[in-house]
């Protein structure tokens, strides 16, 4: 079976119907015994202290944050080269999911660092491309609810996507492309072979099963969110016949 | 019973508060429209199927 066939809404529809119980009591079952273990069965570190808590919060946020920017870049794609409409319901759908994310992570980043750097804010490289990422994401939902016309709206928040798709990348480099800068390298890198975790395993645990719980959680509202869009591409087209 | 976060109690609760409201919106938000959009669609869809 191709992938390709999943662009037909009605297969979307079928198929997202059966998985998205099934994804949702996954969800639960992981997202909340990730932050229970992280608020209140893990240790305070020797330097953040209790503050260390946040990062079961924030790096999966901002993880997703960076990452959904990243499929709505590629569902974008999909669409301008494709056609293919679920494609482009599934980037809208996407949207608000990563703006939330991203302000998650800057608000939880903005009360870690006060303690810990002893400001709220600082114009720092990763810090300031994660701002420009929230102001894409805000401006490519404005954008969408300001043209009526689906596919011209389509077509334009792709092509805003694609801009600001260089900011998720920044966003995600931005600690490795500049030295200068408060903010610390990333806490959680891909693991290869032979490598040490950057955090101790006490924290690093519960890290990678809540940013499980986070993606489950995207997954669950991406699909939630794309059938409502899929439906209310049905109920225009429905009224357009009937007037 | 929660743990004992000292000094740190305000911005590690702040954080969790923040993350917590911000997602139970945003379930709340998706939750009412996907209820809304199926109900409208089902409507439409009746009110189709009688006039054919």
């Amino acid at each position: 079976m191709s992938i390709w066939e999943f662009a037909n809404p009605v297969r979307f529809m079928r198929l997202s119907g059966r998985v998205l119980p099934w994804l949702t009591g996954l969800m639960i079952l992981t997202l909340v015994p990730a932050l229970y273990w992280g608020f209140f069965l893990t240790p305070d570190d020797a330097r953040q202290g209790a503050t260390v808590k946040i990062i079961f919060v924030h790096v999966p946020a901002a993880f997703l944050a960076i990452n959904i920017y990243f499929i709505m870049f590629v569902t974008s794609l999909i669409w301008l080269i494709r056609r293919h409409h679920v494609s482009a319901l599934a980037a809208k759908a996407a949207a608000p999911i990563g703006a939330v994310m991203t302000l998650i992570a800057l608000i939880t980043g903005a009360v870690w660092g006060q303690p810990m750097w002893g400001t709220w804010w600082v114009w720092d490289p990763r810090l300031t491309s994660f701002l420009i990422m929230f102001i894409f994401y805000i401006g490519y939902i404005a954008l969408w609810a300001a043209i009526d016309e689906a596919d011209k709206a389509a077509d334009l928040t792709s092509i805003l996507c694609m801009i600001g798709s260089v900011f998720a990348i920044v966003s995600r480099y931005a600690v490795n492309f500049w030295s200068q800068g408060l903010h610390q390298g990333t806490s959680a890198p891909l693991i290869r072979p032979g490598e040490e975790t950057q955090v101790s395993a006490v924290f690093w645990q519960p890290l990678m099963l809540s940013i499980i719980g986070f993606l489950l959680l995207f997954l669950v509202l991406l699909l939630l969110r794309t059938r409502t869009e899929i439906r209310n591409r049905r109920i225009t087209a429905l009224r357009a016949r009937e007037a | 019973m929660l743990p004992d976060l000292g000094k740190y109690a305000l911005p590690v609760l702040a954080a969790y508060a923040a993350m917590i409201v911000l997602i139970f919106g945003l379930v709340i938000v998706s939750l009412k429209s996907a209820k809304s959009s199926k109900e409208t669609l089902a409507k439409l869809e009746e009110k189709r199927n009688q006039n054919d």
